[in-house]
């Protein structure tokens, strides 16, 4: 931790804030499209986006973010365009996956967003390799991977460390650490206790930060992107948070967690105390922070205004993208294809 | 597959299975289960039993036989599902739930090289009385990974035994046999008929689905159930596929039409008896199944008919399955892809033209 701390600028924090907020309000919106029966249910990232915005504001072009089951704020982090993420989970044509993906597969390559991932831990040795083909392309791009609580006892998290490891590949673990994985508390199914602790196994750093806190998610991203671009090899970061919602729409949280908590963390809300700290070090004024929220609102509907307008994939999808090159009579042998093509 | 038409008891397929575990569970204490979220709140005295699986198949269970034989594991597939092969090898009989089938990717190792296997390659000196509980099928709106059906796969290994309830009576049966059972044997649950009970379309005069005995029962593995006897066409079902084919018997019939319906509630091992003794009978028959259709079920059968039964065939066998693509995440494309009582009427109305 000793590498000349990099500068936290004032744009930068509220380029940050910016983005929290716009994650907050997609995910908001997401709830009404859900609520009016639009969006089947979905995992919502509230109460998380400082993770993924505090280390992506350190990325660049070229540079890799693979997600998990739970990644709207992962892929709005990256750039991801909200009117394409809400389009596809509305399910229709004009969605960054065309509507085949849905909520859990949203990827958009262009922005080096590799994929959200309904597997869970599915994604880290993607990731790995990710980082593998930037080093062996000798570019200086690095690849950095969400995962949760409950992939961390996933064998796949392992294998990839270690691989990382030996071969010292640019890629940063970033465990988000919601305390759930689904209604099983990591006290329970985390062996010691740290996640972080694990990587002193695989001979490479491994940090606990507050990841309700975009300042300290910021600093301690520095650190493991810098030391991944020169080529130092890998870094995990555990990052403790929480998910305000269920694990999933219908999910009654109080089925395995006491209010009291679920306060203790909504009170140390991470755009809450990133405005304060704004206001307090007098580096944005209320106006401007009420105008990058009006700002976020008015995109956010936008997007959904596009996503309801926007049209169901042709029937015809359903075929297409299977492979890159096959011959289409194979997919119609069965003679169920054309039957449906005709109706 | 004891019972009287008079005597009702009606529950749904989530307390079906639910019943079964449980007097299972009173009845042998080798029974125990091992899987993600089976109890919920795990750790967590005043929230134990917080979810009782995705599915509540497993709701109550760790109330009345606690912690230790209702394990929740941590997210470590091929952790819990190896460790479940290791205590049946050892004197137990545990039930591993896979929440869902796609899941296979990260314990296949486990099941495919071990579960299956090991009986066989050790000369059958070791016991492998390992139950799988999954849930499979689309229809929900849960995209590629969490929408397969994939039983085939399974079906694929020597080895393994396979089970597919259509009703909540063929699911309380199938999950005690499959425990009882010597061998690994995975039960295939849909999703789409989790919490569907004994409804109206499947009570209408037929042999199933009309009543679930409170007491312990098995359904013999390896049997196919008759639904109903007809002369002019068979349809095969299995799992979700089953009530599809039930739904357009009842209108092939009103358009004068003898069906015989095939529940197949196991495919392997596959009662090849029932199917050919049926399309040898009826000289048609279409296939239903949810599966991908490449080295598939469906297609399994289609070779037995046409391998065993050509001479007695008025037509080729008829395939209704999903089409050789993933599962979509938009509605219009997944119902699409989707077999629907319509493609099962119209795929039969085309033998019986």
């Amino acid at each position: 931790m000793e590498t000349a701390k990099q500068k936290l600028d004032e744009t930068t924090l509220k380029s940050m804030f910016k983005t929290m907020v716009l994650i907050r309000k997609f995910e908001e919106q997401c709830k009404r499209e859900a609520d009016s029966g639009k969006l089947r249910g979905m995992h919502s990232s509230v109460g998380q986006e400082a993770v993924p915005t505090g280390i992506c504001a350190h990325l660049k072009d070229g540079d890799y973010v693979l997600g998990t089951h739970r990644s709207h704020h992962h892929c709005i982090a990256r750039g991801v365009d909200v009117s394409e993420m809400m389009a596809e989970l509305l399910g229709r044509s004009t969605g960054t996956n065309k509507g085949k993906g849905g909520t859990m597969h949203i990827a958009d390559i262009t922005k080096g967003m590799l994929g959200a991932n309904g597997v869970v831990g599915s994604n880290i040795p993607v990731a790995t390799g990710a980082a593998l083909s930037a080093k062996m392309r000798n570019t200086d791009n690095v690849s950095v991977v969400f995962f949760g609580d409950g992939a961390s006892n996933q064998g796949a998290l392992h294998e990839a460390m270690n691989l990382a490891s030996i071969w010292k590949l640019p890629v940063i673990f970033v465990c988000e650490n919601n305390r759930y994985a689904e209604s099983t508390p990591s006290e329970y199914s985390i062996a010691g206790g740290s996640v972080a602790d694990r990587a002193s196994g695989y001979d490479m750093p491994g940090i606990t930060v507050d990841g309700q806190s975009a300042v300290e998610m910021w600093e301690v991203s520095a650190e493991a992107v810098d030391r991944a671009r020169a080529g130092n090899g890998p870094t995990l970061i555990e990052a403790m948070t929480y998910r305000y919602e269920g694990h999933f729409g219908a999910d009654d949280t109080s089925q395995y967690r006491d209010s009291e908590e679920e306060e203790y963390y909504r009170d140390r809300d991470c755009i809450k105390r990133l405005r304060e700290h704004l206001l307090e070090q007098e580096l944005a004024t209320e106006k401007e922070l009420v105008d990058i929220e009006k700002t976020a609102e008015s995109e956010i509907e936008s997007a959904s205004q596009f996503a309801n307008q926007s049209p169901f994939p042709e029937i015809g999808e359903l075929y297409s993208d299977v492979y890159t090159s096959y011959p289409h009579q194979k997919l119609v042998e069965t003679g169920i294809v054309d039957e449906v093509l005709n109706d | 597959m004891v019972q009287t038409q008079n005597e009702t008891r009606s529950i749904t397929f989530v307390q079906a299975v639910n019943e079964g575990l449980s007097q299972e569970m009173e009845r042998d204490n080798t029974v125990f289960l091992m899987g993600e979220d089976i109890a919920g709140g795990a750790g967590r005295d005043d929230k134990e039993d917080a979810w009782g699986g995705p599915f509540r198949l497993t709701k109550g269970l760790i109330k009345k036989f606690g912690p230790e034989r209702v394990r929740d594991t941590p997210i470590s597939e091929a952790g819990f599902m190896g460790a479940g092969v290791g205590a049946a090898a050892t004197g137990l009989r545990p039930v591993v739930d896979l929440m869902f089938v796609g899941f296979i990717g990260v314990c296949g190792d486990q099941i495919f090289n071990n579960a299956a296997k090991m009986h066989y390659m050790f000369g059958g000196k070791l016991p492998m009385p390992l139950t799988i509980m999954t849930s499979i099928g689309a229809g929900t709106n849960a995209a590629a990974q969490h929408s397969e059906t994939l039983y085939s796969t399974f079906a694929h290994f020597p080895g393994l035994k396979c089970v597919v309830p259509s009703d909540p009576y063929t699911a309380k049966g199938l999950h005690v046999a499959a425990i009882r059972d010597p061998d690994p044997v995975i039960i295939f649950n849909h999703k789409m008929l989790m919490g569907r009970g004994t409804t109206a379309e499947v009570n209408q005069g037929l042999s199933y689905g009309i009543h679930v005995p409170e007491d312990i029962y098995e359904i013999p593995i390896g049997k196919a159930n008759i639904v109903k006897e007809g002369t002019d066409i068979t349809l095969i079902g299995l799992g979700y596929t089953t009530l599809l084919c039930v739904q357009a018997l009842e209108e092939l019939e009103n358009a004068g039409y003898s069906v015989e319906v095939i529940d197949l509630l196991s495919i392997s091992p596959l009662d090849e008896e029932a199917i050919l003794n049926s399309v040898t009978k009826t000289k048609k028959v279409v296939i239903v199944d949810e599966d991908y259709p490449r080295c598939s079920v469906a297609t399994d059968i289609s070779a037995l008919v046409a391998e065993q039964a050509f001479d007695y065939l008025d037509a080729p066998p008829v395939r209704v399955t999903s089409p050789h693509a993933s599962v979509p995440y938009s509605l219009p494309l997944e119902m699409a892809f989707l077999p629907t009582k319509e493609r099962v009427i119209s795929a039969a109305a085309s033998l019986l033209e």
